[in-house]
């Protein structure tokens, strides 16, 4: 047994000792990449030296490093996918990918990964690609600062910025993504974790999740996406410490939970959003220190969810609290503060001794009546807030803070 | 006419009202914003405070004013004096000093407290509501010669501009709830001041809510320059109506 490890041993040491560094530029021997990649044997590392390279579509079938110094440039010329993988534990560092072809069949990408593990993608420049970086049954694969922008107009005519289908484990780790289709959209993908991305000014949403689950997101920025952050149809996420920005429009979330069970939603920040969060049909969704501040709706929790938790949270200079479509209420609202809140502390534990109710009247009747909102912060308006308080008849009953926080956290 | 403007303005500077309604706005604003912690909410409250106490304040004071000054006013139209340079000294007396007070008690806090573009379309508004009832209250008090009459109508009308019409409005909306009413609401607007004023404040204010489907429409008609300078014309032709038509009305009047 032990000759059988030093062999392999061997065998791996002897592999490292003859990995050859192939260098590949205007001046060496080897002038095309395409040269440099027959040449490559797996282990090897291709190095490509500044300046601009027209090759069509670059087909990597070895496992090799295949690294730019000073960011050479990579043109598809409108036409090609520039990089494809086609092998494992591939590592593609510091290219500067420009003018993917775009097609409405075929899914062109600056770096796409075809049904391999490993592959490493770091400090690449992509701009006026198609899709950015696409990621199809690719298995623990590592995405990692990467700069993408496109300057799309239409959604029919753009990709997305970090793509991935039918994937495990990836991680996708303090990119910047401007000016796609979806900045990261993830469809079947699993145990995956996405951090530390900046998404910003994409045409429909800043993260799209569909049918993935078990994955994490920590630490994004999600600014002034076109339609904000979209999960769909997911199960068992986490959400946390991320950063929901200034997304406007009708039909603009900061959040939108769409079909999601077992959610875990922890330490965000909703900005300036038309609405904060926007739930239809989640289930058992555990909020916990958010903050919810100058947002139009802060919540809007429709009929359809249930077992929704949400606590210790901050509710501050919000035009509308929280939202909802009907009267039955499965949720749980509890220990949040609610700068709205007009309560008193009798026994100074802290908590409100009158429940809060935070869906006004009038932001039903806007439901309702979209064109009411021209009546709002009217007398009219704040009077008919005023009756629904001391009677409740229209506001759901139950939709209630039973011990609302006298003072904000500190979040 | 500067004269009779200034008479009028001293007149009512001497007058213990309206140092009271300058005091009174003072300590609201300067309380509103010192006790709340975040000034969103502040802005919130002075809000309701330019839309309902000041067109109230404005609207009966004038129409008193100009109801106690009836025989001041027979002695300037026995002098050899125009009574359209009568009637409109005394309006702009009022309305000077009227936007005046509004400047320092309400102003002033918001200037100190709020200098943002919420405050300053805050302070723009109230300034014209302020001077838009004066207007209003002296197409009344020429209208009714009653004084007592003349305050009830006054105080009626308040309630038209603040609430009435308000109810009116939400009332034919739900009737006609299947219809498109989003633009046809952006023109009724403009038959109520207050309304036209709120609506350019919330646009300062509550953006991110405004944003939603309706809300962007409003906001396309009057976010926009061009918006802007037609809402500013309607406010501005809510003070020249009433003034040009009392003015008519005071022309012939029997004193």
């Amino acid at each position: 047994m032990k000759k059988v490890i030093y062999i392999s041993l061997l065998i791996l040491l002897a592999n490292a000792v003859f990995a050859k560094i192939i260098r590949v530029g205007k001046q060496r021997a080897v002038k095309t990449i395409q040269a440099g990649l027959v040449l490559a044997l797996d282990g090897d590392t291709v190095l490509v030296d500044a300046g601009t390279y027209h090759e069509k579509n670059i087909l990597i079938k070895k496992s090799i490093s295949f690294i730019g110094v000073n960011h050479p440039v990579l043109d598809g010329d409108n036409k090609f996918e520039v990089i494809s993988i086609r092998a494992n534990g591939v590592l593609v560092d510091g290219f500067h990918i420009i003018n993917t072809g775009i097609s409405s069949i075929e899914d062109y990408a600056g770096i796409k990964v075809y049904s391999s593990r490993d592959a490493v993608i770091r400090n690449n420049i992509l701009n006026k690609t198609f899709f950015g970086i696409y990621i199809e049954y690719g298995v623990n694969c590592l995405v990692e600062n990467n700069t993408l922008t496109a300057n799309s107009k239409v959604e029919q005519e753009s990709g997305n910025g970090i793509h991935a289908w039918k994937s495990d484990s990836l991680r996708i780790l303090g990119n910047t993504i401007t000016g796609h289709r979806d900045g990261i959209y993830f469809e079947f993908v699993k145990n995956s974790v996405i951090w530390r991305n900046v998404s910003e000014k994409n045409l429909r949403y800043g993260l799209h999740f569909m049918f993935s689950n078990n994955d994490a997101y920590y630490c994004n920025l999600f600014r002034n996406n076109g339609a904000g952050v979209a999960v769909m149809f997911s199960k068992e996420l986490k959400m946390v410490n991320n950063i929901f920005e200034e997304n406007w429009g009708d039909g603009a979330y900061g959040l939108l939970l769409k079909e999601i069970s077992d959610g875990f939603i922890e330490n965000n920040k909703f900005y300036k959003n038309t609405s904060g969060i926007f739930m239809e049909g989640a289930n058992r969704i555990y909020m916990d220190k958010n903050v919810f501040e100058a947002n139009g709706w802060a919540m809007q929790i429709q009929a359809s969810c249930a077992d929704v938790t949400l606590v210790h949270s901050n509710f501050m200079g919000n035009t509308f609290d929280v939202g909802t479509n009907g009267s039955l209420v499965l949720n749980t609202f509890n220990n949040n503060y609610w700068d709205k809140y007009e309560g008193y502390d009798l026994n100074k534990d802290k908590l409100g001794d009158v429940p809060y109710r935070p869906v006004s009247l009038y932001s039903m009747i806007i439901q309702q009546n979209p064109p009411a909102m021209i009546l709002f912060r009217s007398l009219m308006s704040s009077l008919l807030d005023k009756t629904e308080k001391l009677l409740p008849s229209l506001t759901p009953e139950n939709l209630k803070d039973e011990h609302p926080l006298m003072k904000p956290l500190p979040l | 006419m500067k004269k009779i403007i200034k008479y009028v303005i001293i007149d009512i500077l001497r007058n213990k009202i309206m140092l009271g309604y300058t005091l009174f706005l003072l300590v609201i604003s300067l309380s509103i914003f010192n006790l709340e912690d975040n000034s969103a909410k502040g802005l919130l409250s002075l809000l309701n405070i330019i839309l309902i106490i000041v067109p109230l304040v404005s609207l009966l004071f004038s129409a008193i004013y100009v109801y106690n000054s009836s025989e001041f006013l027979e002695l300037l139209v026995s002098q050899p004096l125009k009574r359209k340079t009568i009637w409109l000294s005394l309006f702009s007396g009022l309305a000077t000093s009227m936007a005046f007070a509004f400047l320092i008690g309400a102003g002033v806090p918001i200037l100190l407290y709020e200098a943002t573009p919420t405050g300053f379309m805050m302070l723009g508004a109230g300034l014209l509501l302020s001077v838009i009832f004066v207007a209003i209250a002296m197409l009344a008090a020429v209208m009714a010669r009653d004084k007592a009459k003349g305050i009830g109508v006054v105080i009626l009308l308040w309630l038209y501009f603040s609430i009435i019409f308000d109810g009116l409005v939400l009332f034919v909306l739900f009737q006609f709830a299947d219809y498109p009413l989003e633009n046809i609401m952006v023109g009724v607007t403009a038959f109520n001041p207050i309304d036209l004023s709120r609506i350019l404040i919330l646009l300062k204010m509550d953006v991110s809510a405004l944003m939603g489907y309706t809300g962007a429409i409003f906001k396309d008609f009057f976010g926009t320059r061009l918006g802007l300078i037609v809402s500013f014309f309607v406010l501005v032709s809510w003070v020249v109506i009433p003034t040009w038509l009392s003015l008519r009305k005071f022309k012939h009047k029997d004193l």
